[in-house]
């Protein structure tokens, strides 16, 4: 590749390290430039100590990872400096390399760079950015099936049978004339063609659970300003010892933060208290909270044992299904003073954050729901990201408008075109076929760097 | 001086010299025996799947094959009837004695075309340009461009058993230098074989133990030009053979006999179209072969033993052919041998089939590692075409994948390259259901009056047909089915299901079990069976053929993605070492073409593809 690109390669929340990252032709010579030791000489694979200067001030102090290519993800040269001084120091490394002739990486370019230089297959470089972003231990050990081609071996023993079914065909066809070879029946197609199909479904179903696993599931807290929305959330979280973090760009406090319940990241959105309102800011506010919990995975509603619901509280519960919906009243400590409608079936669960009370049968509904129960035990060679997704559901789409045209009594060579676009639809996630959109498509999907 | 020379008169040579002198060239044909021209060293039929299909093309393109078999054949059959519309395809027993016969005729009435009889051994080269050619006399016979359609005549060797007799088919002369001389100006060639299976005499066979195959009761013909001249009640029947133990016991006892395992060949054999003793011994668990006996002529009493090639010695092919059902008597007539020849490697030329060292020189057929009458003839009219072209600095004729097979044949040869004789295969074609026996014309039609092999009135006559076809279907669209009693009648009658509404024909004919005779009780269709076949399947197919048009486009995007005559590939660093060579070796002209190239995946093309962008924006 002809230039030379960096970014931060750490996420940019609170952390005691971050990596900034470089490759290309001249990524230690510029390093280099702007670091006090030498590293051209030193052998590869090596870890250097020193500080990055601007002229002669002193930025950070730092370690240095040298890695020579060929043998280096990128293929490239690359060297990692590992940044002592916290976020703002960190984006001052970067600015100085940038300054010396790097350029900031695109996102997912050392993916690219790295399949584009033959370092890794297509679908290796989907399942790298599925460890770039693993949350959890679960998600990372799907990321690695998939390296190992755990997923790669399911499609393509998938596409042998298509292939062999498509084979026998293609004899039959070519062929004629000689009546000994196994003739491709109707019957016999239907019966492949089905046993095809419940493959294709068992890869989609997994789908649901890869997609659990690698992104988590999301869990909004809403209910009334001051029933104790923030207080469950710390205590889920402080137990976890998680991170809070405050996303920048929302109106009003809209805080999240990830637990594992069995190793499955959990995301806990803790909304702005929804009320009625007059005033704008608030409105917008409130309207956030409405679309999170509307996007949500779980919602978990909580109410004041100690007050009567509103109006707005019925007309809140309502909005959600039993399977999406907790209910958890709260402050139970106080005098009750709820009262339940009678047409409410949902799961309820009291109890209090002082205590506290009730915590663990919240996680236990939470776990319930989702029947987390069920994803971990299975084998790991789940689908995880929408492309692999959609590939397959338009394998089983022309795969059904093969049984389609099979039913409609329509000839073998009628049937066979929707059996070889579902082979190539197949082929196309562990890039067996080549379609030129498609690397940039991967690409562009890619967080940054690696 | 002559504008176009070609050398061969097999069914390549044919194709060339009679299609370059429709085109006005003055045209010589230099062949080893003029009694030989069309003749069919190999099997008796002409087309079979896919085959058949490219002899429609030929056809469509204006070229003899097709013409010249609806009058010489015995038995006809449509192939894959009840598989498809897309892989239907005739396959005609064709009389050896009549075909070349007829074809012989055609070519002495064939206007600007010289017929000479000489062995070709030298070209006349000139800065690597062809200038002409020396005969093994040493007369020098000078023409502006050369087509070279030399079958398996450049240094065959004849095999049987550890036999090996220098010459070309029916004991004919070979040439001994050309391929040594192409070799010196610069050619890569390699070495192929094929082979063919015994002839038995007719009255040695017992033909009552035999399942008898018939031709077709309805009457076909190749030629959109041609009615049918044949009573389809008079035709000859091939018969089935099979083989058994016993005939396995004596291939596997006598292996090592054999040419090919005794290790008395070099050249590479067919994988699909493996000899007896290969099928033995790659499927060993297969408890028979199945084998065919097709008349060779009404003339003389030879039958083709089909599915039977050996390089086994005689008293072996005896004993084999013996122990067959029905054959236990049988006198041989002619053993089957195995063949070597000379070819060029088909990675050095052009897709007009004009080769890339030696400029106006051209290549069709066996030469460029094809196998088949029809592959041959394909190239054949190709290559006369675009010599021809040359000649009048017009662009060359280059059929897309997605045109016709003869497309599919030539980019898969020079893109690919190919180590075995290439045949054709319907599943080669990535649009089949555009490529259909019954759409060549309105396929190629067009291309042939673009440049000239199809008259004004054969053109005229493709618009009328067109004409007709829209005529029909927006008949179909208009007029509704009635339900009413007598309606429901012949319904019932059918044991079909009545449409609940007064739907259109157009609609009716959607379903499955209905095809357009059937509409006849209901409207009145007067049109030719060949614009009812067509609607039917427009119709029928519709959205199936719509879809594949689609695909088709999309390739033709990457088609035109073309990549630039001096790219310098050693440039592009990140090319993965196969790829670099296999791209300065074949240097293809587009993106799409690059792609088909084994060796060169999707990495490669991604990084390609990437450099072209860079540094020229393509």
């Amino acid at each position: 590749m002809e230039d030379t690109i960096c970014a931060i390669s750490t996420s940019l929340g609170i952390g005691a390290i971050s990596i900034v990252r470089v490759t290309g032709p001249d990524a230690i010579k510029i390093v280099d430039s702007i670091f006090d030791g030498t590293l051209t000489e030193k052998e590869t694979h090596t870890i250097h100590y020193g500080h990055i200067k601007k002229q002669e001030e002193t930025i950070d102090e730092v370690l240095i990872m040298l890695m020579k290519g060929p043998k280096t993800y990128t293929t490239e040269d690359i060297v990692e400096i590992n940044c002592h001084g916290g976020i703002s120091t960190t984006n001052k490394v970067l600015e100085i390399l940038l300054e010396n002739g790097c350029r900031l990486a695109e996102p997912g370019e050392f993916t690219k760079r790295a399949f584009l230089n033959g370092r890794i297959n297509l679908l290796e470089a989907e399942s790298v950015n599925d460890l770039i972003i693993a949350k959890t231990d679960a998600a990372r050990t799907l990321a690695i099936n998939n390296v190992d081609g755990i997923l790669t071996k399911k499609i393509r023993s998938i596409r042998e049978k298509i292939v062999k079914i498509l084979a026998n065909i293609e004899v039959n066809i070519d062929y004629p004339e000689y009546q000994d070879e196994l003739q491709v029946t109707k019957e016999l197609m239907d019966k492949y063609l089905k046993e095809i199909n419940i493959e294709l479904d068992k890869l989609l179903d997994g789908a649901k659970n890869g997609r659990i696993i690698k992104n988590g599931i999301n869990v909004a807290i809403i209910g009334r300003p001051n029933v104790g929305k923030s207080s469950i959330l710390n205590h889920l979280l402080d137990e976890e010892k998680a991170i809070v973090t405050n996303i920048p760009g929302t109106t009003r406090d809209i805080v999240e933060g990830t637990i594992s319940i069995n190793s499955v990241a959990i995301n806990i959105i803790d909304t702005a208290g929804i009320r009625e309102t007059e005033d704008e800011v608030e409105k917008i506010g409130v309207n956030k909270s409405k679309d999170i919990a509307k996007l949500a995975d779980i919602v978990i509603f909580v109410a004041n044992n100690n007050e009567k619901l509103t109006e707005e509280d019925l007309e809140l519960l309502g909005k959600y299904n039993s399977e999406k919906l907790i209910i958890f009243i709260n402050k139970s400590d106080l005098e009750q003073k709820i009262v339940i409608p009678k047409n409410i079936s949902q799961e309820i669960i009291i109890g209090n954050t002082i205590a506290p009370n009730g915590l663990d049968e919240l996680k236990e509904a939470i776990k319930n729901k989702l029947k987390l129960d069920n994803i971990i035990s299975k084998d790991m060679s789940y689908l995880t990201n929408l492309r692999q997704i959609d590939l397959v559901k338009k394998a089983k789409k022309s795969l059904t408008n093969s049984l389609k045209s099979l039913e409609g009594q329509m000839p073998v060579d009628i049937i066979e075109i929707d059996l070889k676009s579902a082979w190539e639809y197949l082929g196309q996630i562990i890039g067996d076929t080549y379609q030129e959109e498609l690397v940039d498509n991967i690409f562009s999907n890619f967080c940054l760097g690696k | 001086m002559y504008e176009i020379i070609v050398v061969g008169g097999g069914h390549a040579g044919i194709e060339a010299c009679h299609i370059a002198a429709k085109m006005g060239k003055k045209t010589l044909l230099i062949t080893g025996n003029i009694k030989n021209i069309g003749d069919m060293p190999c099997n008796p039929s002409i087309g079979g799947t896919a085959k058949g299909i490219i002899v429609r093309e030929v056809d469509a393109l204006g070229g003899l094959m097709g013409k010249i078999a609806d009058i010489s054949h015995i038995q006809i059959k449509m192939l894959n009837n009840s598989k498809g519309p897309a892989v239907r395809s005739l396959r005609a027993q064709a009389d050896k004695i009549t075909y070349p016969k007829n074809m012989q005729e055609a070519l002495k009435n064939t206007k600007n075309l010289e017929i000479k009889e000489a062995m070709v051994e030298d070209l006349i080269i000139e800065e690597q340009t062809v200038k002409g050619i020396i005969t093994a006399t040493g007369e020098k016979i000078y023409g502006k461009t050369v087509i070279l359609t030399t079958g398996t005549y450049l240094k065959g060797n004849i095999l049987i058993g550890s036999e090996n007799t220098p010459g070309g088919p029916h004991g004919e002369a070979r040439s001994n230098y050309l391929s040594d001389k192409l070799k010196e100006y610069g050619l890569k060639i390699i070495r192929l074989k094929t082979g063919t299976p015994q002839r038995i005499k007719k009255d040695s066979i017992d033909f009552s133990v035999m399942k008898e195959e018939k031709g077709d009761l309805t009457s076909w013909t190749f030629s959109f030009d041609n009615k049918p001249m044949y009573d389809p009640e008079k035709q000859e029947s091939c018969y089935l053979v099979y083989t058994n133990e016993i005939t396995h016991k004596i291939i596997r006892d006598n292996l090592k006999k054999s040419a090919m395992y005794g290790g008395y060949a070099t050249g590479v054999g067919p994988r699909y179209c493996p000899s007896i003793e290969d099928k033995i011994v790659r499927f060993a668990d297969k408890e028979r072969h199945q084998l065919f006996l097709e008349p060779e002529s009404l003339y003389y009493d030879d039958w083709y033993l089909q599915g039977f090639s050996t390089s086994m010695p005689r008293d072996i092919q005896e004993k084999m052919v013996h122990s067959l059902k029905g054959l236990e008597n049988a006198i041989i007539t002619k053993y089957a041998y195995a063949i070597e020849y000379d070819a060029i490697d088909p990675l050095q030329i052009y897709p007009s089939l004009e080769n890339k060292i030696i400029k106006n020189l051209f290549t069709a057929g066996q030469i460029n590692g094809t196998s088949g009458y029809e592959e041959a003839a394909g190239q054949g009219i190709i290559a006369g075409i675009n010599a021809s072209l040359k000649l009048d600095k017009k662009e060359p004729l280059i059929l897309k994948r997605s045109d016709a097979y003869i497309g599919v044949l030539i980019d898969d040869l020079v893109t690919k390259g190919t180590i075995e004789p290439y045949r054709m295969l319907t599943s080669r074609a990535e649009f089949r259901l555009i490529l259909r026996h019954d759409n060549a014309d309105l396929r190629l039609r067009e291309y042939g009056y673009k440049v000239g092999t199809i008259s004004k009135k054969e053109y005229e006559k493709l618009l009328e047909k067109k004409k007709k076809i829209e005529e029909l279907i927006n008949y179909l669209k208009e007029n509704h089915l009635k339900i009413n009693e007598k309606n429901k009648e012949i319904f019932n009658e059918n044991k079909i299901e009545l449409p609940i509404s007064n739907i259109s024909y157009y609609e009716l004919l959607k379903r499955p079990e209905i095809n357009i005779n059937f509409l006849e009780n209901f409207i009145k269709i007067d049109y030719e069976y060949e614009i009812k076949e067509q609607v039917e399947i427009m119709i029928k197919y519709e959205g199936y053929i719509k879809k594949a048009y689609k695909e088709a486009e999309k390739l033709q995007k990457l088609e035109e993605k073309e990549i630039p005559e001096d790219i310098d590939y050693k440039k592009i660093i990140n090319l993965a070492s196969e790829a670099k060579q296999k791209l300065e070796k074949i240097r293809p002209k587009t993106i799409a073409q690059a792609s088909r190239i084994s060796g060169v995946n999707p990495v490669d093309i991604s990084v390609l593809s990437v450099y072209l962008k860079k540094e020229y924006n393509k």
